[in-house]
Order: structure tokens, then C-alpha cells, then sequence
């Protein structure tokens, strides 16, 4: 079964065997509003813990999407191009932004657990 | 004889309805299409004769193929313009208590004297000797604007607040690399509240950004300023009075610890309008500061410009003032438009622009100020700060001020924590001010107060219009808190328009127009 | 004072309403001993009459245009506006209203900006026009920053037909963030190698066309060089009424045309304001500075405009904004976009074909006085000429005859050997006697 961690930046990664995939959280979608961007990272871009992996852009705000951890850009989700509504429809699911092959699977134990982030979000 | 032309002159029965109309309009409210699809391409609305037939020079060069432009008649044209401004609001139509923005009156008599033929009709590469008015104008021009401020130099050629910016963040530049630091001072503090012009300029003049962190109280404080000062900081940028309508108390103490730790304090002017003849920036340390003569001096805001930034300078900043400059010696006066050509002591940074900045809106600023005098311009923004107070005084208790220890300035921010749990967000309760036949406030800006709320009203109002927009505000306050939701979150319900899709435009782009694709025969 | 409604009961009153005794307290936070006790050393406030004496003996001491044959261009340009123009720009509605923040009471400005936008892109050829820069010089520094991001380089390759002081605003901007600029020398002849310049760390070409000194220039080589190295082509123009005769930068396959577009709708100004033109292949739109219109509908359905793609912007993305630009150039915007309306496709081929009619006309009589030679292969309404004396004083010369004759090349590019070189400009404005009253007067000096 896939393990999901989170941020404080609310990025998941859900890790399965070395790879992780990263996107935003249903909370951040929802703080963003409609998402009508998004700029992704070229395939096999190294990325260092905390460094900028993705940019997500709504009507009114533009936020950096972090790596969670470090590791190197195995895949990107191109259909986010034409339908960048999918990060706000299933941003757990088909809203995905980047796979990640995992550098340092220790840099995952800094990270929440859903119940630790579920109780992280209540106190924003 | 019995006269026959009695007509029914009633008020006429029942309740108004709603209808439809056959075309849409709404009386007054002409709906209007764009010019491509009331224009043709053989039309034109000026007649202009055709030459004798000639030799062309223009060799391979000539156009091929049509353009594609419609031309309108003139009145096709007066027609549709028109009816286009009829579906705007303007300073003219009511209060327009847009924050940060000063939308005072925009005085006539400018706009005549912009239009002289002298000043309006020169060009900027006609000989010197033909055009001593027009130097003489921008010389007055920067002594009433170095006289206001206490600033020893002014650079007027920036085309608008923004250009004013970066500006002065050259000067700052240009000093720095004069006494050999160049390489090693390159970050500039910002103030999380600040405009975004001002990190989107120094990032533009190629330095790197460190945000300040806002107080509680909304100003910024000496001490957290000085926590981030070192060698590697070129200068803070702040705006004064700030965005949250505070003027800075510490604001001379920053100043000091800028200079102390071999760095420029450059002043957004946005919100000059608060203080002209109360407070002189020269006198705050400020070591360049631009002004925004479209807001302060009402020159006017044209729905989006043109602008105009004059930037004044401090001793240390004004050698390194970019070209064209006017410089005076002996009472002479020479215009100066390239580096080599710079009085001894000067080294020009470079050019901002093509030629001598603004001069239209130069004598619009400069007919504000010998219209109001030193006199008008001090009453101006002591009733700008009085009215901006007034409104506060009579909201404070229905809606939530985030700093209520200090006095506003020229503007009072609310936030949006007394809307909590009304399911009424600030866009929603602006929208509805559209509905009473107000332009809204700044909304969502500064960024550091949660739903924002900025009102300026400006000193061009009268009580009665402070009273009733007051009174106005309360009512739909007091509406937010009650149940009536759907008076906000469908508003407005009486603007030209509705509330338009943002999201579509933004995930797909159509930026001009394009001809609809012939409407295909249905297939068999 | 006529502009303030209040009156001293009001000011009392409110500021018992607030509970301060005086206006100073509400100046608290003002340092102590930085509030200004005394009026500032200026005039008085005076009325109408008063300002009306005053501005009008400074405007009384320029010559004006309009009131002698002028010949003057090299970036701005005398031109008849309609009088349509000027009485539709000062409605209350247009003059006092600002950026649309609130689209559904900014129709009209939203729908002007997109009319405006549609036509830059069709006069130019381009897909996709902003909303407006400030004028054509600081939109041209802003296509070289642009540039740059698109191709992740920093070396600028600026042609020698450039306008000297449009060149010197892109060395000033580049300059402060350390890219580099390669400016080419002063080029009258359209002579210079261009395409030699041209490798794979060349971020951008920029290009004039009609260039300084009048010269059409060929586009296309330069782009198909550029593109071969993956770099961009920037197309500037100083002069709009030329795309109504020749080939637009867009058919030429520029990446990013700016212009200057004070010539439609906008008067001299002695410089400022105008309005920049700023138009670009649709794929580099995220990239683009300045403001867009779009089109979209409301809760309605109905058709209506906002500004989009802001996320580029200052007020939102801040240091990594595409540009610090925030007020543009509105008003000027509006007169450009109904003088072009006005004129349509018919009018303003017509207008281009007597403004190079005109010049012609100019060139022939020019080319046969002693002492003048004619330096262009090709022009639109502006050529370059060669005078037997400095131009400087020919031109101061000929102003004191009442003559405005054009721009002396030494004006612009001072100390480089060009003081025999006047650039010479003539538009419908210009008549047979005005043209004959140069001639004449020319003969005189040289």
C-alpha cells in the first residue's frame, strides 16, 4: 500500500517502491482557486529537497510547488497543460504534477503524515 | 373648437416589470459590438485626397494583401466610443475610493492647458532655441516638486510610478557601483506590505529581494530592519505614508540605520497625496523618492495612464540622474541629453526613455499646483486625511480595523474579520457596492491584512457625499451580517454586466478577435 | 479654493465626529519636530484666469508645429488627428476612470483595449498585442528582457538603424541586470553585417524598420539567421503610418515587433506621453510584459472583457513578475485605437500613400539643390540627407527663418562624424509650399 507524506508548504508525495509522486493538497487547491496554469519541470531535472519543482497559477496568486524531497523528474503530467482544472477536480489523483525517483528516502521521515496534516491544516 | 391634443400625462399603472427587450439594450444602456463586427474594410471615417501618381521608393518593401481593419464613419464611430465610455465608471460618476490610487477631480483647466499649441504640439528633437517655454515649464515644474518634498534634485523624465521605481533604484545602482561596491551590494529590503512594483523593480534593476516582516500594528519597525542590514544591502524600499494608510513612526530611525550601514533609502511616493505641505521627505532621510503626478497631483488616471514618475533625489543620488536633464548655471539654463554632454561632477546613469518624459501630463501637475498653491496643496491633504479619519470614525464599529492604534492617513484599511461566518467574502460586499452606485475600494491589497479593504477617499469629496456613502456602507454592513447573503454573492445586479468568468479567460487565452468560422452546411 | 468642497463647519464637525481637536492629531505618527509649521516658499492658490496667464506666456515661447513648415521626425511624428479623437478621449467617462479593476464597470476601457489589441496584432502581423507599453523605447528594452527569459540567454544584438536614444534605453535597463549588448555602429546606409553577429549565445536581434535614417530594411534573413542559432528576432518601428504601405514585421517571421504609436491619435507632446506597441508570436505570451485583455463571458453568458494572465504581473507574481510596469499608457491607448477606427484598412493605406507621396515629392526637390544629397535607397516619409555644411547649423539656421527643417544626426549620435547628416521627415501635414519655402530657404544657407 502507497505511504502519503505532506509539507508544511501542503505538497504530498505518495511514495510507491523509489519513486514518489508529487502534487498539492486538496487544501491548497482550494486556497489557490481555479488553477488556469501550470509550468512542470523537464524530464530528468534534478530537484533538491525544498527547491522549486513546479509552478501552479490560479486567476489570482501564483505559487512555487516545492519537492518534497530530493530526487530526479521521472515523468511529468503534460496533461495538466490543456486541463489545468484536474489539480482542483482530483488533486490526489489525475491532478498530480511530477514523479520523483528518490535520491534519499530518509528526507521522507521530516515529512507529516495525513493525520498529522489534517491536524496541521486546522490550525491555519 | 375642441382641442384634441390632451395625452395621458400619469405616471402611467401597475408595478415596473422586467421585460426583455427586443435588442437587449436597456434604455440608456446601449449594448455595443465590437468594431470588427460593425466595420468594413472600405469604409473610413477621414477623407483624405489621393496623391498624383508617383514613383515609389519603397522598393521590395511595398505591403502586400489587405490588413484586415475595419474602418466606422464618424459617426459610426462617435457612436460606438460613446456608448463604450457609457459602460465605465469614472471620478466623474461618483466616489471612486480605490485605495492606493488617489481619484481625486481631475480639474478641466489642465486638460485645456496641456493643449496649448506650445506645449502640445512641439516636438522633442525641435531646435533648443525653438522651445525655451517648454524648459521653463519642466525648471518650475521641478522646483515646486523639489520645494514640496525638501529634495535637492529631481529627475523628471520617468513615464510613471512604476519607471519612477526603477529609476531610482538605478541611481541607488549606479552610487554603489561609483564607490566600488557594485559587486557586493545587491539586495534590497521590501516590506512585506510594499506595492508589488517595488520587488518587481528591484528585481528589474538586477537586485536580489529580502522581504521586511510586518508588525502587528502595521508599520515597519526600526529593529527588524536593522536585524537584516549587513554589507550585502543596497536599500530598503518602503512606502510612506504605507499601504496600510500608517504614516511610518520610525520612519527618520530607519532611515539613520540605512545610512549608518552604507545603504539608500528609497520612499514609494504612491501615497504622497497624504502629506504634501504637512511633512517634506527630504527631511525624513529620504534618499530618492518618486511621485506619481497622475494620483497626487491629478493629471489624471485616463483609465490606466499615461502616467508620470518625476523622481526626487538626494545629494549623494542626483550626479548619477539619467539623461535628458535641464541644467542650470549662472541662470542659464541647457538641456543636457547625452552623458559626454553632463556638467563636471555629474555621471549620468543612462537614459530612461526616448525623449523628455511626460511633458503633457508635466503641465496638467504643474496647473494643479498653481491652482491650489502652497496654501490649496497643505488644505488638500489635511481634507484628504480628514476625510479618509471620517469615513473610519463612522464605520469602526460595524466593520474590523486591524490597526486601530494609529490614526489613518490619507486611507482607512479594514479587514475582513467582521464578515466571518456571514458567507459574504470582500469581493462579494465590494460587488454589491457597485449595486448603490459605488466604485469599490481596494480590495485584497496590502497582502498582509486578510480581505483587505482600503478606502480613499480623497479631498475631493463634500460631507454630504462622505455621509451618504458612510450611511451606504452601514446599510450593506448590516445586510452582510443579517441573512440577506443573495445581496452580495450574485452582485452586482444592476452593472452593465455580471460577474465575468476569470477562470475561462485565463485557461483560454483569446486576446483580439477573430473572424467566426463560416457556418458549415449540417452533413446529410 | 475651487477644487475643495469642504467647508470650516465641515471640518469641525468631523473632526468632533472623530474626537481629535485639531487635523495635526491626526498626524501623530509624524516625527516630532518633522511636521511643518509654515506654509512652504511657494505662490498662493489663484484662480482659473491666473494659471491661464501664467502657462499661457511659457506655451507662447514655443514654436509649434503647426505654425511652420516642419520637417521634424526621428521618432515622433507631426500628424492631423481627427477632431473625433480629442472630444471622445476627454469624455468624463474615459478621462476619469483608471486601470478596470472592476470589470463589470469597465466595460468600455476592457472593450477598448481588446479593439486595441486586435488591431496592433493585425497591423503588425503578430498573434497576440498587449495592452500597451509606455512608449516604443522603454517597450523595446522590455522586448530584449523578454527575450531573454524565452531563450534563457543574455546578449542582445542592436543594430545600427536603431534609434540611438531606443538603444541606449535597452543598454541603461540590460546594463543594471549585467546582460550583455552588442550595439552595432551608426548604420546610414543599411550596410552593416548583421547576420555576422548572429551565433548561439545571441539571445536577441533588434531590428528597425523604417530604420533611424529611413531605410526599409529586409526582416526576413535576419530572422531566418536568428532562428537557425535560437534566437529571436525583435522588429521595432518608430513610425505606425508605415505598416499601412509596407511589409508588417509579423509576415517577415519577427518574434516580438515594438513600436512607438504616438503618430495615430496622439499629439508631439515634446515627447511624452505616447504609446508603446508591443506585439508577439502567441507561444511567448506568458512571457510578455504589461497588461492583456480577454474575452470571456458572465454569469449570464454574455460576452464581456477582463484583464488575464495577471499571474505575469508585478501586483501578483512580485520580483519574479515579467516586468515592474503597472500603469501603461490608457488614455493615449483610447486615441490611438478610435483614430485607427476612423481610418480602417482604406484610410490608413490611403494616409501611408500620401505620407510617401510626400516625402517623394520632398526627396526629388531636395535631391537638386547644390550642397544636399539624398543618402536613401528606400524610405517610407523620412530620409537621411548630406548637407555641405554641419546640420546642426543648417537646422539652427533655417529655425531662425522659421523653418523647421528635421533632426541633425549629431543631435542624437554626438562626436561620431555624422554632423553633415540631417534626418528629414514629411507627412500629410506637409504642403507643396511648405516643401518649396525648405528648398528656397536651404538654398539660402548652405
Amino acid at each position: 500500500m502507497a505511504d502519503t507524506r505532506y509539507t508544511k508548504d501542503h505538497e504530498y508525495i505518495r511514495i510507491e517502491g523509489d519513486t514518489g509522486t508529487v502534487g498539492i493538497t486538496d487544501y491548497a487547491q482550494g486556497q489557490l482557486g481555479d488553477v488556469v496554469f501550470v509550468e512542470l519541470p523537464a524530464l530528468g531535472k534534478a530537484l533538491s529537497k525544498g527547491g522549486e519543482a513546479a509552478v501552479v497559477e490560479s486567476v489570482k496568486a501564483a505559487s512555487e510547488v516545492y519537492a518534497p524531497v530530493s530526487g530526479e523528474v521521472v515523468a511529468v503530467n503534460s496533461e495538466l497543460e490543456a486541463a489545468p482544472g484536474t489539480v482542483n477536480e482530483d488533486p490526489a489523483g489525475k491532478g498530480w504534477f511530477v514523479k520523483l525517483r528518490l535520491a534519499d528516502a530518509s528526507e521522507l521521515d521530516g515529512l507529516m503524515s495525513e493525520a498529522e496534516y489534517q491536524d496541521y491544516i486546522k490550525t491555519l | 373648437m375642441l382641442n384634441r391634443q390632451g395625452r395621458p400625462t400619469q405616471a402611467g399603472e401597475g408595478e415596473s416589470q422586467h421585460h426583455e427587450t427586443f435588442t437587449g439594450n436597456r434604455a440608456l444602456e446601449q449594448i455595443e459590438p465590437l468594431i470588427f463586427e460593425i466595420g468594413h474594410h472600405e469604409t473610413t471615417g477621414v477623407d483624405i485626397e489621393k496623391p498624383a501618381p508617383f514613383a515609389s521608393r519603397l522598393g521590395k518593401h511595398a505591403r502586400q494583401g489587405e490588413i484586415g481593419l475595419p474602418g466606422l464613419s464618424e459617426p459610426e464611430a462617435m457612436r460606438h466610443y460613446v456608448r463604450l465610455s457609457q459602460k465605465n465608471y469614472g471620478i466623474d460618476t461618483g466616489l471612486f475610493p480605490l485605495g492606493s490610487c488617489t481619484m481625486k477631480h481631475n480639474a478641466r483647466l489642465n486638460e485645456k492647458m496641456a493643449r496649448l499649441p506650445g506645449f502640445a504640439d512641439v516636438h522633442p528633437l525641435q531646435p533648443v532655441s525653438t522651445v525655451p517655454g517648454a524648459l521653463e515649464l519642466m525648471l518650475e515644474l521641478a522646483r515646486y516638486l523639489m520645494t514640496l518634498t525638501g529634495m535637492p534634485a529631481v529627475a523628471l523624465s520617468p513615464k510613471a510610478g512604476a519607471h519612477g521605481e526603477a529609476c531610482g533604484m538605478m541611481a541607488i545602482k549606479a552610487a554603489i557601483a561609483a564607490r566600488g561596491e557594485g559587486a557586493t551590494r545587491n539586495v534590497v529590503l521590501v516590506p512585506e506590505s510594499a506595492h508589488g512594483t517595488n520587488p518587481a523593480t528591484a528585481a528589474l534593476v538586477g537586485f536580489s529581494v529580502k522581504p521586511v516582516p510586518a508588525r502587528p500594528d502595521g508599520t515597519v519597525a526600526v529593529e527588524d530592519v536593522r536585524a537584516l542590514l549587513g554589507p550585502e544591502v543596497a536599500a530598503i524600499m518602503l512606502t510612506n505614508p504605507n499601504t496600510c494608510g500608517i504614516f511610518e513612526p520610525q520612519i527618520v530611525e530607519i532611515a539613520a540605520a540605512m545610512h549608518a550601514a552604507g545603504a539608500y533609502f528609497y520612499c514609494d511616493g504612491a501615497n504622497f497625496n497624504a502629506i504634501v505641505g504637512k511633512a517634506r521627505p527630504g527631511d525624513l532621510g529620504v534618499d530618492a523618492m518618486h511621485i506619481n503626478l497622475h494620483k497626487t497631483f491629478s493629471t489624471p488616471h485616463g483609465g490606466g495612464g499615461p502616467g508620470a514618475g518625476p523622481v526626487v533625489l538626494s545629494e549623494r543620488l542626483a550626479p548619477f540622474a539619467p539623461v535628458p536633464f535641464i541644467h542650470v548655471e549662472k541662470g542659464k539654463s541647457r538641456l543636457v541629453e547625452h552623458k559626454a554632454d553632463a556638467p563636471a561632477g555629474n555621471d549620468p546613469f543612462g537614459r530612461m526613455t526616448a525623449f523628455h518624459g511626460q511633458m503633457g501630463m508635466y503641465v496638467r501637475a504643474l496647473a494643479y499646483m498653481l491652482s491650489h498653491g502652497a496654501d490649496g496643496m497643505k488644505q488638500a491633504s489635511e481634507d484628504a486625511v480628514l476625510n479618509a479619519n471620517y469615513i473610519r470614525a463612522g464605520l469602526a464599529d460595524l466593520m474590523s480595523l486591524p490597526f486601530p492604534d494609529h490614526p489613518s492617513m490619507h486611507e482607512a484599511l479594514f479587514d475582513d474579520d467582521w464578515l466571518k461566518g456571514t458567507g459574504v467574502s470582500t469581493l462579494d460586499f465590494a460587488k454589491a457596492m457597485i449595486d448603490e452606485g459605488y466604485h469599490p475600494m481596494t480590495v485584497y491589497f496590502p497582502l498582509v491584512v486578510h480581505g483587505a479593504m482600503l478606502i480613499e477617499p480623497t479631498e475631493s469629496e463634500s460631507k454630504a457625499s462622505l455621509d451618504l456613502f458612510i450611511a451606504t456602507l452601514r446599510d450593506l454592513a448590516m445586510a452582510a451580517r443579517g441573512n440577506d447573503k443573495s445581496r452580495f454573492t450574485s452582485a452586482p445586479h444592476h452593472a452593465p454586466i455580471r460577474r465575468l468568468d476569470e477562470t475561462r479567460a485565463a485557461r483560454q487565452p483569446v486576446l483580439k478577435w477573430e473572424r467566426p468560422a463560416p457556418v458549415q452546411q449540417a452533413a446529410e | 479654493m475651487r477644487y475643495l468642497p469642504l467647508t470650516e463647519t465641515d471640518r469641525e464637525d468631523m473632526l468632533a465626529r472623530i474626537g481629535v481637536p485639531d487635523v495635526d492629531a491626526l498626524f501623530s505618527d509624524v516625527p516630532r519636530g518633522k511636521l511643518l509649521e509654515q506654509l512652504l516658499d511657494l505662490p498662493r492658490a489663484k484662480g482659473e484666469l491666473e494659471v491661464e496667464r501664467i502657462l499661457g506666456r511659457m506655451s507662447a515661447k514655443n514654436t509649434a508645429a503647426g505654425s511652420v513648415p516642419f520637417f521634424v521626425g526621428a521618432g515622433a511624428y507631426k500628424h492631423h488627428v481627427p477632431a473625433t479623437v480629442d472630444h471622445l478621449i476627454q469624455r468624463s467617462e474615459f478621462l476619469t476612470s483608471y486601470t478596470p479593476y472592476q470589470p463589470e464597470i469597465a466595460q468600455g476601457t476592457l472593450q477598448y483595449l481588446f479593439e486595441f489589441q486586435t488591431q496592433v496584432a493585425a497591423l503588425t502581423g503578430m498573434e497576440v498585442a498587449n495592452a500597451s507599453m509606455y512608449d516604443g523605447s522603454t517597450g523595446t528594452a522590455e522586448a530584449v528582457l523578454m527575450a531573454h527569459r524565452v531563450t534563457r540567454r543574455r546578449k542582445a544584438v542592436l543594430s545600427g538603424g536603431l534609434h540611438p536614444h531606443y538603444a541606449q534605453v535597452v543598454e541603461t535597463l540590460s546594463g543594471m541586470a549585467d546582460d550583455e549588448v552588442v550595439a552595432l555602429a551608426p548604420d546610414v546606409r543599411a550596410g552593416e553585417d548583421i547576420l555576422g553577429q548572429i551565433d548561439d549565445s545571441v539571445s536577441c536581434v533588434v531590428v528597425q524598420s523604417p530604420d533611424v535614417f529611413g531605410n526599409l530594411r529586409d526582416l526576413k534573413p535576419i530572422a531566418e539567421k536568428a532562428h537557425a542559432h535560437g534566437a529571436l528576432l525583435i522588429a521595432v518601428f518608430t513610425e505606425v503610418v508605415s505598416l499601412g504601405a509596407v511589409t508588417p514585421p509579423g509576415a517577415q517571421d519577427a518574434d516580438i515587433v515594438v513600436g512607438e504609436g504616438q503618430s495615430i491619435g496622439n499629439a508631439l507632446n515634446f515627447g511624452g506621453p505616447y504609446v508603446g506597441l508591443f506585439a508577439a508570436k502567441a507561444k511567448y505570451v506568458r512571457q510578455m510584459p504589461g497588461r492583456l485583455c480577454g474575452e470571456t463571458v458572465d454569469a449570464d453568458g454574455r460576452r464581456g472583457f477582463v484583464l488575464t494572465l495577471s499571474t505575469r504581473e508585478q501586483h501578483i507574481r512580485r520580483d519574479k513578475a515579467t516586468s515592474n510596469i503597472c500603469t501603461n499608457s490608457g488614455l493615449c491607448v483610447l486615441a490611438f485605437t478610435i483614430h485607427m477606427t476612423l481610418l480602417g484598412q482604406a484610410g490608413l493605406t490611403r494616409l501611408a500613400e500620401v505620407n510617401h507621396a510626400n516625402a517623394v515629392k520632398l526627396a526629388d526637390l531636395l535631391a537638386g539643390v547644390n550642397g544636399v544629397e539624398v543618402l536613401n535607397e528606400s524610405f517610407f516619409n523620412e530620409f537621411t540627407v548630406k548637407l555641405a555644411r554641419p546640420a546642426a547649423q543648417v537646422a539652427e539656421a533655417l529655425a531662425e527663418k522659421g523653418i523647421l527643417a528635421g533632426v541633425p544626426v549629431s543631435r542624437l549620435i554626438p562626436g561620431a562624424g555624422l554632423d553633415d547628416l540631417l534626418i528629414v521627415a514629411n507627412t500629410e501635414v506637409n504642403t507643396d509650399e511648405d516643401r518649396a519655402a525648405l528648398v528656397a530657404a536651404l538654398k539660402e544657407v548652405l
